[in-house]
């Protein structure tokens, strides 16, 4: 193994530029002459658009342009997409409704666009936003995700009768599994919420887009997880210009959380004017635009039911979901309720039988998509909640009615009853160390001693599994996915003997810059000095499909060992001729090429310049060592772990405070330690603030966002949280070169059942709705007694 | 336009703004110090926090012209010659950054933290950068690396 | 941010004149609520009078029966001063964030009166003397409504005295988001008897009555425990509804006279 390669805690070679204020988000770029752009944002849910009169603001001072929906129909601006088509359990297509960039006759939620206006300056912009007037007649609104569909519920859109989209199950095995139920010994039933997450990244989205009219190219600077699928989008749906006439660029990222994986109407807008006017236009949301415009996470209801036999062994489940997509479908809106949540509802257990429905409906909110996790944490709260609520219905320890059900080493691959073949685990050991870390025996000790003290305290288990690594196309296009989710990579030896890696994943606080550098140095036996990742710029590497689901490392990483092998096999050819030895006799370690048997060798740098200053090169061989590949995943991977969180209330407040936490995970191979910890620390604190404090509150009737604001809306700060305990075990995934499993999801996918059981165990009551709130705590404290 | 001069990170600068510019828009636009950062509306998430006469201070909550003859330090003046000043260093060897967003009005919190309260215990640390949000690290690294720099800096 | 003229008094009565001179002033003091607000657009004024050069409005100066704060004075400044009762430090060092402390001033939070603001909970608490360029304002009478004061138009508070407690505290409840008052209670013992002063509960800062009288036979957190204020006209929100503030009040109180000793 190299110095600091697969393993090492290497410090990252990000940090400097940006600790010292260097780097370089969208917002710190401008382009010479630029203008900026503010957009005209709807101030009521639902409601038809009569006119639109901006003669006033274009009198404004500074003011350039001011386009409207129908600017962008006249150019033939394709609508807004959503990637994944899904049928109805009658194979009726979804009902995805025309979704134009700026709205055209309508608008569905509260910051629904409706102009773009652009000016000098940023704030003559917005003031000139401000001067257009226009008419809207005012719609009943709907919220809600359990009343959209009901009769006489306001309608969104005419395709899509009682604002629905589609009506899902997986799969056709209803009556097996009712009949399991109706055979079983106990059957435990829990009613949940799954709350909607705003995702606020720090920073905020922006754009800023360029034409050059010598040569008709544009170019975009966005916030973006996935550039190259953008430049898909906006040239091949959205129609602004041919892929090799844009370059999408999206530098340094300020946290994604796949709020960034959408390809969304302003960035769309920005780039579409730059070349109507002919000139550079900038946008950047400000806080209060982030609430409304980027795409919300999770809103699903959910009645979940788990049947079990006289031994407490899982016998069936049965899962009935209704998600909210808001007022129109983004890129994964489809996917995310069903294939990325139902597939995961077998957790880490044996459970023979599953049925899930899952019912997608229209609400005049902002659109929802993809966050952190994105459908595997509503399974595993569905899955570990109804679980610890069996093991109290039962007086069965919960990590025993758990560990009786585990699929166990000796069962892998292992198929489960909804789609998934699993790879490889040991659910007990994680299990058997987060029970050791925690201190679960001392547990009854720790709750006498602050009932001692006026205090309530509980603890509670999330055991969970994810696919991550998403995913094989094969498999993605069966189910209805519109794009291969392959990965790309670059591997070049420049002459000198240096390394620049390009990767089609983009990093946006991963550390992909560090870590996959790590991988090359182990792979090639090159300083970890001498290697720098180039990614996040179209006209800089191959195409790739970009970072979501935790698939970076286990796609991404293996494309960049996939050509690292055929810098290797090239190499040896090279090798082979300079050392006068068959290509047979040539063995590859650390960097050097060795005559087998020999002290003959030559360093790979030094193949790489014979490479490029070929005068004494094997016959056939093609100068230079640069090599391209492309790597579609066998299969999802699996990470899994156990979670357990102890809490302490206040019962005279309903305060809670997480006084314990432990994580023990198996992401498989762990390429930099350091960095896949702070992975599962910043999950955490995602997954702790959906349990505790997190919720957009939309107003019923008005449908506002009544917290739309960091003084509202509650985000996780320092003083909420502890320190955590975590550890990891290892199991290497068998499908991918490095064994490497995907770790950016897993803290947000356990922590919320792991908190939530950790209260309820607390209070005694079998239910509380996140956010567990001081209010509802308090009240459910008193309802408890 | 009215003019503000200033003294940012040791240089008398000086620039035209509007009634309305913000600190944090003079420091950003006029200086083109990009290290500072604005992520809310709110005075909620300390991202474009700097010091005011050596006090920590949100930059998106202060008028430029507020800062008129003020001395003002931003992430960009903590180094010297390019090396990583010990709040920095921790930071970096603690992992205490991912996206870097929140970073700079962390680091510059931080380094008012350490300097009123040279020894301070994980309680303080926490309650001290409520100030500023960070949605990536969970605040446990920021914590470590506070730590840390407390040590070195010679608390 | 609409724009407005910004301008910078020299001194009182120039502050006092440039008011009066705009067509819709606004006196700047920290303006950790009047940036923000201007930033969101919520307000907008002709022109933006900045204090901060009026030197003598800001310091703590202890006399006699109490401690006189200037109007300028940082929460920072009060939070680590000696000089002002202990519970009016421990209550200015938990408003807002520390950045938000080195900014942010005595004269314009009460000004401002926000009715989950802290300090509106210490000057009536505390029963002190709110000082103004024309006259001196007794706190019962300045704080007459949701943000709204008796202070008349050109009128600038210049300080604030607090008179010396036997004991005082302060326990508050946060919004968990905002971190402002959802209920802030600040219980004292005064020499002419004791005051409890409720702030981030209703629509501004009130007294209850029954706690005072409990607290002044019996000085202890088991004499309020008993006293729950009525929900009615108490505000409802997001975070608290009114009668789960009613019972913080109650909590906090109790907290508040543990906090004193």
């Amino acid at each position: 193994m190299a110095e600091n390669g697969i393993g090492a805690s290497l410090k990252r070679k990000e940090d400097p530029r940006l600790l010292l204020g260097k780097g370089s988000y969208v917002d710190d770029i401008n382009r010479p002459g630029q203008a900026y752009a503010a957009f005209v944002r709807s101030p009521h849910a639902h409601a038809n658009i009569k006119s639109i009169n901006s003669t006033a603001a274009a009198a404004a001072p500074g003011v350039v342009a001011i386009f409207t929906g129908d600017d962008m129909a006249a150019d033939e601006v394709g609508p807004l997409i959503c990637g994944w088509a899904i049928s109805s359990k009658d194979g009726s297509p979804m009902n995805m409704p025309h979704h134009t960039c700026l709205a055209q006759g309508k608008v569905t939620y509260v910051g629904d666009h409706v102009a773009i206006v652009i000016a000098d300056t940023q704030e003559q912009a917005k003031d000139a936003a401000e001067l257009v007037e226009v008419d809207y007649e005012e719609l009943s609104a709907v919220v809600g995700t359990a009343d959209a569909d009901a009769a006489g519920a306001p309608q969104l859109h005419e395709n899509a009768p009682n604002n629905t989209c589609f009506d899902w199950h997986l799969a056709d095995n209803k009556a097996d599994v009712d009949a399991a139920f109706a055979g079983a010994a106990h059957v435990t039933k829990l009613d949940i919420l799954n709350n909607r997450l705003v995702p606020n990244a720090m920073e905020p989205r922006a754009a800023v887009g360029d034409y050059e009219r010598s040569t008709d190219s544009l170019t975009l600077y966005t916030t973006s997880q996935n550039p190259h699928v953008a430049r898909l989008v906006l040239s091949a749906f959205f129609g602004i210009a041919p892929e090799h006439k844009l370059r999408v660029v999206a530098p340094d990222v300020g946290g994604g959380f796949g709020s960034k994986i959408y390809v969304y109407s302003e960035e769309t807008a920005c780039l579409w004017a730059a070349r109507k006017i002919d000139r550079a236009v900038k946008w950047t949301a400000d806080r209060a635009e982030s609430f409304v415009s980027d795409a919300h996470g999770r809103d699903h209801v959910t009645t979940v039911e788990l049947a079990l036999d006289g031994d407490a062994k899982f016998l069936a489940m049965r899962c009935s979901t209704k998600a909210n997509l808001g007022g129109y479908m983004s890129l994964f809106s489809s996917a995310v309720p069903t294939y990325m949540y139902a597939t995961l509802l077998a957790g880490q257990y044996t459970t023979p039988q599953i049925y899930a429905e899952v019912k997608t409906v229209f609400t005049n909110t902002t659109p929802v998509d993809a966050y952190r996790g994105a459908g595997r944490p509503e399974a595993t709260y569905a899955l570990e909640r109804v679980v610890e609520a069996a093991a109290r219905e039962l007086n069965i320890d919960p990590a025993e009615l758990r560990r009786r059900n585990l699929i166990q080493p000796d069962q892998f691959p292992y198929e489960t009853p909804v789609v998934h073949t699993y790879d490889c685990g040991d659910y007990g050991a994680s299990l058997d160390k987060a029970i050791e870390i925690a201190d679960y025996a001392g547990f009854a000790a720790r709750r006498d001693q602050s009932k001692a003290g006026g205090k309530l305290r509980g603890i509670g288990f999330s055991n969970y599994i994810e696919a991550c690594g998403i995913a094989p196309s094969a498999a993605v296009g069966a189910l209805g996915g519109g794009v291969g989710l392959w990965e790309a990579a670059q591997v070049r030896f420049n002459p000198t003997g240096n390394v620049t890696v390009f990767t089609g994943t983009h990093a946006h606080g991963q550390g992909h810059e560090t870590a996959f550098a790590q991988v090359v140095a182990d792979q090639l036996g090159v300083p970890v000095e001498n290697v720098e990742v180039v990614h996040g710029d179209t006209d800089k590497g191959p195409f790739g499909m970009g970072t979501y689901g935790s698939r970076s490392i286990a796609v991404g990483g293996s494309a960049i060992v996939k050509a690292g092998e055929k810098i290797i096999a090239k190499g040896r050819k090279i090798a082979a001729h300079l050392l006068e030895a068959a290509e047979d006799d040539i063995e590859f370690t650390d960097g050097n090429f060795t005559v087998a048997g020999t002290d003959k060798a030559l360093n790979i740098g030094e193949v790489a310049f014979a490479a490029y200053v070929p005068h004494n090169y094997p016959e056939g061989v093609e100068p230079g060592l640069d090599e391209s590949a492309f790597y579609d995943p066998l299969n999802f991977s699996f990470p899994s772990g156990t979670h357990i969180c102890e809490v302490e209330v206040d019962p005279d407040t309903g305060t809670v405070e997480i006084v314990n936490y432990t994580a023990v995970d198996d992401f498989g191979t762990l390429i930099n330690p350091m960095i896949v910890a702070g992975q599962v620390h910043g999950g955490i604190v995602q997954g702790v603030g959906q349990a505790l404090t997190e919720g957009a509150a939309y107003d019923p009737d008005s449908g506002q966002l009544v917290n739309g604001s960091f003084m509202d809306y509650t985000m996780p700060r320092a003083d909420n949280v502890p320190s955590f305990n975590i550890d990891t075990t290892e199991t290497p995934s068998p499908l991918n070169p490095l064994g490497v499993k995907g770790c950016g999801e897993a803290g947000a996918i356990a922590a919320p059942a792991a908190v939530m059981n950790a209260i309820t165990d607390a209070l005694g009551t079998e239910n509380i709705d996140m956010p567990a709130t001081p209010e509802k705590v308090w009240r459910a404290a008193q309802a408890a007694g | 336009m009215p003019t503000v001069s200033m003294t940012v990170n040791g240089q008398a600068v000086s620039g035209e703004v509007e009634d309305r510019t913000l600190l944090v828009q003079f420091l950003r636009e006029n200086l083109r110090l990009t290290g500072t950062h604005v992520g809310c509306d709110t005075s909620q998430c300390g991202a474009c926090v700097v010091h005011v006469n050596g006090d920590s201070m949100k930059s998106c909550s202060m008028l430029a012209l507020q800062a008129e003859g003020a001395e003002v330090t931003t992430i960009e003046g903590l180094a010297s010659n390019g090396e990583l000043n010990p709040m920095q260093q921790a930071f970096m060897d603690n992992h205490g950054l991912q996206c870097g967003f929140c970073t700079p009005g962390m680091v510059m919190s931080a380094m008012d933290l350490v300097a009123k309260n040279p020894n301070p215990d994980e309680a303080t640390i926490r309650e001290n950068l409520e100030g500023n949000l960070c949605r990536c690290t969970g605040y446990h690294n920021i914590v470590k690396a506070v730590q840390q720099a407390a040590k070195t800096m010679g608390g | 941010m609409y724009n407005f003229n910004y301008q910078r008094a020299s001194s009182l009565d120039d502050a006092v004149a440039k008011l009066g001179a705009a067509s819709d002033g606004t006196l700047l003091a920290g303006g950790q609520t009047l940036i923000p607000t201007l930033k969101q657009r919520l307000a907008s004024h002709s022109d933006v009078i900045d204090l901060s050069g009026i030197g003598d409005l800001r310091g703590i100066s202890a006399d006699g029966g109490g401690v006189t704060v200037g109007a300028l004075t940082r929460h920072a400044e009060v939070a680590a001063s000696a000089d002002v009762p202990a519970a009016l430090a421990a209550l200015a060092d938990g408003i807002g964030d520390p950045q938000v402390r080195n900014c942010g001033t005595l004269g314009g939070s009460i000004a401002n009166a926000d009715p989950a603001a802290d300090y509106p909970a210490a000057v009536l608490g505390l029963g002190a003397t709110v000082n103004t360029n024309l006259r001196s304002i007794a706190a019962d009478d300045f704080f007459t409504g949701l943000f709204e004061t008796a202070l008349n138009d050109g009128e600038i508070i210049t300080s604030v005295t607090f008179p010396t407690p036997q004991k005082a505290g302060y326990a508050k409840f946060p919004n968990p988001a905002s971190r402002y008052a959802m209920v802030g209670v600040f219980a004292a013992q005064m020499g002419d008897g004791v005051r409890v002063a409720v702030t981030g509960a209703g629509p501004c800062v009130f007294r209850v009555a029954e706690m005072e009288s409990a607290l002044a036979g019996n000085w202890s957190a088991d004499a309020v425990a008993g006293i729950s204020v009525s929900a009615d006209g108490l505000n409802s929100d997001l975070h608290g509804s009114a009668e789960y503030r009613a019972h913080l009040v109650t909590v906090m109180a109790k907290r508040a006279v543990a906090a004193a000793g």
